[in-house]
């Protein structure tokens, strides 16, 4: 087995032909799987409405409606999801930047009159065994931990330390805090879009 | 003001990269023997990511972005932040004998120390801005020197420490380390602004 | 049975993770569960595999004073491949393991393998020794993350072994990485003293 001189041209050459080789092929995986990747992505949003709403007829993707939040920068998405032509309510994507480590979004299904009807969390970065109970504990049918059924319209949605009406989870006030601070922001999007885009339905 | 101001809080104490998000134990077991070369690390990881993470920055920003090519992040980051490592070597060499002296030895070490592109990534995926982006950097790398210094305070006392026959080395420096997150974990849940 | 040799001696004797202690920051980071801790490990043995092969290929034509570079292209390319086909096709893999796909690119035991093996062999033996460095990496993270997931909820890979009220949540947490993983090393040590 004889090595390549290190000469100034074998190097460049050698690193050269490897570096093309290279990016030739994660071009070619990157054609190949960008729409798996974008299926993925989307995919996980039909799955996460179709958790929260109980049911609809339409696609709520294709007439999803965006709102920025008041001192937010990314806009949340509501989804509205008709059964036959009335409305019945929406999906709403919306995150909060407060967690214990950053970033929480979740996914809230509102009926047509805002009581939440489920949610989903889509992404955080919680504790595991505190704050990533979230999936579950606000659903347990245990003391005031569920928002199930609740309209943050008329329930004050905020953790029973600041007066609220819900149980936090054990140990993670910060995770449920994000947890309802996005609930909160959520509802108002949805009243934002009830308000916005229903009004004319309703006026004629 | 305030963000920098929780950026530099959260980076050094709450989410400490050693204690926090597991980066850069390689250098953290390794280097962490004597005080003095546990500075001398610090300093020079802090060098190099404050300035890795500008270069890695302006180059997501301004060509890998523009020209779509996001998905090289991984391969172009490497190899600026390999090439750079070497650059400054030779830099510091020509320029400053004295700070080479002082850090030569680590920085052919750096390369490897995945602090340093995991923080480059991070910055990306945070959306951080410029400005943003390099207080996190030297932030981090502050955290790291600290958790490093410390660290190698204990392991200087441990070295005469009569500890059982099997635990000695690695062992007890990780279970040292061990406890020593859990007293970082009580900074968590600080929240500046 | 020489072949079987370069096996056992990446699973046991040159076990990346126990005895020559690389690798570190995926091994503390990803073992919050078993199931975490096995696809780690899964895939840094796939890129390990792909990359002594390639090395071992390109050998004779990587001209000694740029080795390290191409090695690191070549490293990379692979990791960034996988990254791409696990966000396709792996999603929720992909986003619990979250950083350290990308970091494999930096862990020592690749360039490391690279260097020290897939540099002076051949083809087959380097893919061998990759085998066996991955498994013997697949095998620690998984046992860490058995211990770490069945001491803190009380299940492994899931499944209910107590009731998780008895279990200690430290250990799921950051510092019950550093310690469980202190006591594991000094007990493959004990066994080591024992046997020889």
């Amino acid at each position: 087995m004889k090595k390549l001189p290190s000469t100034l041209f074998n190097m460049v050459m050698s690193l050269g032909v490897i570096t093309v080789v290279a990016a030739a092929l994660l071009a070619w995986a990157n054609a190949v799987t960008s729409g798996p990747v974008a299926e993925a992505e989307r995919q996980k949003q039909i799955d996460a409405i179709k958790a929260v709403l109980p049911t609809f007829t339409n696609d709520p993707l294709a007439s999803k409606w965006e709102f920025v939040p008041a001192g937010g920068s990314e806009p949340f998405s509501v989804f509205p999801a008709y059964d036959g032509d009335s409305f019945c309510g929406a999906a709403v994507e919306g995150y909060s930047l407060n967690g214990f480590s950053g970033r929480v979004s979740v996914m809230y299904g509102f009926d047509s009159d805002g009581n939440v009807t489920g949610y989903e969390v889509l992404q955080h970065a919680e504790t595991p065994g505190l704050g990533a109970k979230m999936q579950e504990w606000f659903r347990m049918d245990a003391g005031h931990r569920s928002v199930l059924g609740r309209n943050p319209g008329t329930d004050a949605m905020y953790v029973a330390k600041d007066g609220g009406a819900i149980d936090g989870i054990t140990a993670a006030t910060i995770s449920s805090r994000a947890f309802l601070e996005t609930l909160r922001s959520c509802y108002s999007a949805f009243e934002a879009y009830k308000s916005d885009c229903l009004k004319n339905d309703a006026d004629e | 003001m305030l963000t920098y101001i929780s950026i530099i809080v959260t980076a050094i104490f709450v989410n400490n990269i050693v204690f926090a998000q597991f980066l850069g134990i390689c250098p953290f077991l390794g280097v962490s023997k004597k005080l003095s070369s546990a500075l001398g690390m610090g300093a020079a990881v802090t060098f190099v990511m404050a300035i890795a993470t500008c270069v890695t920055w302006l180059i997501q920003h301004l060509i890998l972005v523009p020209l779509q090519l996001a998905y090289m992040q991984t391969i172009v980051f490497i190899l600026v932040i390999a090439a750079l490592v070497q650059m400054l070597e030779i830099v510091i060499k020509k320029i400053a004998p004295v700070l080479y002296q002082a850090l030569g030895v680590f920085l052919p070490l750096i390369t490897t120390n995945c602090a340093v592109l995991g923080v480059a990534i991070l910055v990306v995926q945070k959306g951080f801005n410029f400005g943003e982006s390099l207080v996190y950097a030297v932030s981090t790398a502050i955290g790291f020197t600290l958790a490093l210094a410390i660290f190698a305070g204990i392991r200087e006392h441990l070295e005469l420490m009569d500890v059982p026959d099997v635990m000695r080395g690695v062992p007890i420096a990780l279970i040292c380390a061990g406890i020593l997150a859990m007293a970082f974990m009580g900074f968590s849940g600080i929240t500046i602004g | 049975m020489n072949k079987l040799r370069i096996i056992y001696n990446g699973l046991v004797t040159e076990n990346p993770t126990f005895v020559l202690l690389l690798g570190m920051c995926p091994t503390l980071g990803t073992t919050g569960s078993a199931m975490t801790g096995m696809s780690m490990g899964l895939a840094t043995m796939g890129v390990l595999i792909c990359s002594n092969a390639a090395i071992s290929a390109i050998k004779s034509v990587v001209p000694d004073r740029v080795r390290i570079p191409a090695y690191i292209v070549v490293i990379a390319t692979f990791v960034t491949l996988l990254q791409m086909f696990m966000q396709a096709y792996l999603p929720s893999l992909n986003e619990s393991l979250g950083i350290f796909i990308p970091l494999i690119v930096v862990n020592c035991i690749l360039l490391g393998r690279a260097e020290a093996y897939a540099s002076k062999h051949s083809i087959v033996d380097s893919l061998l020794d990759g085998v066996g460095i991955g498994l013997g990496f697949t095998v620690a993270l998984t046992l860490l993350g058995t211990i770490r997931e069945l001491l803190g909820g009380g299940t492994i890979f899931s499944l209910r072994v107590f009731p998780e009220t008895y279990g200690s949540l430290v250990f799921v947490l950051a510092p019950g990485a550093f310690i469980a993983l202190g006591f594991l090393i000094a007990f493959i040590n004990y066994i080591r003293k024992r046997s020889c």
